[in-house]
């Protein structure tokens, strides 16, 4: 169902001694703009560490927290030896063409490690950009969060105005170890001639939680992604919620798919999708092979003025005794919630965009204050901009 | 304030307002009786102009203008406020902000009018998500004093609401009809001459008597108006004879007599 990608289009090599961006404050006020909306304020200052990586190579990396390491990946393989325990160990090189894509091209990408016990509220902003056309990126991503620690990482993903025809290609690896906590918050802002193949997996251990949200608000060509997460571990959580929206061009076939492996664990997606023109595949899974494990599945989509979604709710287990549920809609908005807001006073103009507002709902995402606040700029432009 | 003109409206094509006619002045409050699925709520409906409620014939002139096709939002501006019987839930929007978005700019200390019908400790919560009975009474009300009426148009205040919720209900309703501080007093005589808002209010069963100042009441029986009195003989007289006498008073009626309620 998923639209090819052809992979010779895009150039993956060239540029790998990019020079270093020390400040990010000195991009181009229009780069700026570019991350803005994919989450990232460069002047933010109440983050714990910030990466960035441009086109095919790493060009910032910085953090002065203790127990934080942020590194590029490459740096990391030879400081630890191939990180053996964590690199491509949740996703084989060989799963597909992208992943051999990007085993073949390793141009970068990052390391983020919080140390045992090690709690760290502010978020790591980590930033992938592709600026020029014809592009082909590649990462791989590993983020470690080790027993009893916190980590919340704001990952931004972003092309540069005017850059077209390009490609990203992006394995991560999760591991958040006993009783840690990982919320990873990733937004996208591709354009409408990007392809995008992330490729993610996560492994979540006994009484950890790992809490992942996904907001795409912008127009992408090509968007294939399904992260996989296994809770291993005893009384383990995930939580999903995505809010992705598609104006006329874009198609988008994401999903999450969580694997319940232990007694006691949790699993949660819930996602808000909305296309005004575009295609939308929301995918879901919930699987269970122990049990008390508890899942449940949203799958609830808006189709205003176009468009095309296809929610593909699933769930699986051969135990005795176990609880998984889950809802599906595809729709419109009510009418009901219409006329209620408008004998409000509120006209139709008014009312449409503060019902969509609501069905969006980032605030679900318990977001920390600046990113909150992005989101909320986002919102605001998505409501006036001309994707109503 | 309102004049209703021999009001015909139709429901998903079947006729259910009959030919209505209705003057409502300045500061009066007019109460609606009638038993279940005689027309009243489609009054209320058709007033406010919802979408499924299509007048066939008659008009509805509020302030001097003629809305009898005017959209919603219009209707609401020119101030006609209704309180909702079963709302839908709204999610994802925070109760607080759509309380802020009836006052329309006004500034309104949202927290306070809160307050007042003990709602500050669920305004962060969706709109109508999960609410009570009378949690749902007291977010209309609330939102209701934020747009601030000239027409309040209540579909059963009571319905749903236990007796110590009944007391801020009534007290609520008065509060919103009267425009008038609490603590004033004043005398009869001045209190109705400052009285401006107007009202429309269906009962049932006539708790909201006990709050509100009304004059005149009117029973609707198969989608028209008869047996205009004071509401409180009507109530007595529900209460005795049921509806059956508004049914021969207005087979009488149909008869071309020229039919009184018998009313003791």
């Amino acid at each position: 169902m998923s639209k090819p990608v052809d992979l010779s289009r895009y150039a993956f090599n060239g540029g790998e001694t990019a020079a270093p961006i020390e400040d990010l404050s000195r991009l181009s006020s229009e780069d700026k703009e570019r991350l803005v909306h994919a989450g990232i304020d460069v002047r933010d200052t109440h983050v714990s560490g910030a990466f960035m990586h441009l086109n095919h190579a790493g060009v910032h990396c910085r953090t002065n927290r203790e127990g934080l390491e942020l590194m590029g990946i490459k740096e990391a393989l030879k400081k630890y030896d191939g990180l053996p325990q964590y690199f491509w160990k949740l996703l084989s090189p060989e799963k597909d063409e992208f992943t051999r894509a990007a085993h073949e091209h390793l141009q970068g990408g990052y390391f983020i490690r919080a140390r045992k016990g090690v709690k760290i509220r502010e978020p790591v902003q980590s930033c992938l950009f592709i600026k020029g056309s014809g592009t082909g990126q590649s990462v791989h991503n590993i983020v470690v969060v080790e027993e009893g620690a916190e980590l919340n990482i704001l990952g931004g993903c972003a092309t540069a105005h005017g850059t077209r025809e390009a490609a990203h290609l992006g394995v991560t690896e999760y591991y958040v170890e006993k009783g840690g906590k990982l919320t990873f918050t990733m937004i996208h802002n591709w354009g409408e001639s990007v392809a995008v193949r992330p490729r993610s997996a996560g492994l979540v251990g006994e009484g950890a939680v790992f809490c992942n949200n996904y907001i795409l608000l912008k127009p992408v060509a090509n968007l294939q992604m399904y992260p996989s997460i296994t809770l291993a571990g005893r009384g383990g959580v995930a939580r999903f919620n995505s809010v992705v929206v598609a104006p006329e061009g874009s198609y988008v076939d994401s999903g999450n798919r969580v694997q319940l492996d232990a007694p006691d664990t949790r699993g949660e997606i819930i996602a808000r999708t909305l296309t005004t023109g575009g295609t939308i595949i929301n995918r879901g899974y919930i699987g269970a092979g122990r049990v008390p494990a508890r899942g449940h599945l949203e799958c609830k989509g808006l189709i205003l003025g176009g468009g095309r979604i296809h929610a593909i709710p699933e769930l699986d287990s051969d135990v005795d005794g176990v609880e998984l549920s889950h809802e599906a809609a595809v729709g419109k908005i009510a009418q009901e919630e219409i006329e209620y807001l408008m004998a409000r006073g509120l006209d139709e103009n008014e009312a449409t965009p503060t019902i969509v507002r609501g069905f969006l709902n980032v605030d679900i995402m318990g977001l920390p204050g600046p990113l909150k606040e992005a989101m909320e700029r986002q919102i605001s432009q998505l409501e006036s901009g001309n994707a109503m | 304030m309102l004049e209703i003109r021999n009001l015909h409206v139709s429901v998903g094509g079947t006729p259910v307002l009959k030919g209505i006619d209705l003057k409502i002045a300045p500061g009066e409050t007019f109460i609606l009786f009638g038993p279940n699925g005689s027309g009243k709520t489609t009054l209320l409906m058709a007033l406010m102009g919802f979408g499924d409620y299509t007048v066939t014939k008659g008009q509805i002139i509020y302030k001097g203008q003629d809305i009898t096709h005017a959209p919603m939002y219009e209707r609401a501006r020119l101030g006609m406020g209704m309180s909702f019987q079963r709302p839908p839930t709204i999610h994802g929007l925070p109760t607080e902000h759509l309380v802020r978005m009836c006052a329309r700019g006004r500034e309104t200390d949202v927290r306070r009018l809160a307050e007042r019908v003990h709602f500050d400790q669920f305004l962060e919560r969706d709109v109508n998500a999960g609410f009570s009975g009378g949690e749902i009474k007291r977010s209309e009300l609330l939102q209701l004093m934020a747009q601030q009426p000239d027409l309040v148009l209540f579909d059963e205040p009571e319905s749903g609401v236990d007796l110590e919720n009944m007391s801020l209900v009534g007290h609520t309703v008065r509060y919103l009809l009267d425009s008038m501080p609490d603590d004033c007093q004043g005398t009869l005589r001045e209190r109705k001459q400052r009285r401006k808002t107007s009202g429309l209010i269906i009962t049932h069963s006539g708790p909201i008597l006990e709050y509100v100042v009304a004059d005149r009441g009117q029973v609707m029986y198969h989608g028209k108006l008869c047996c205009e009195a004071k509401p409180r003989e009507i109530l007595d007289h529900i209460a005795r004879y049921g509806y059956q006498e508004c049914l021969r008073c207005l087979a009488g009626d149909m008869y071309g007599k020229i039919a009184e309620a018998p009313l003791s």
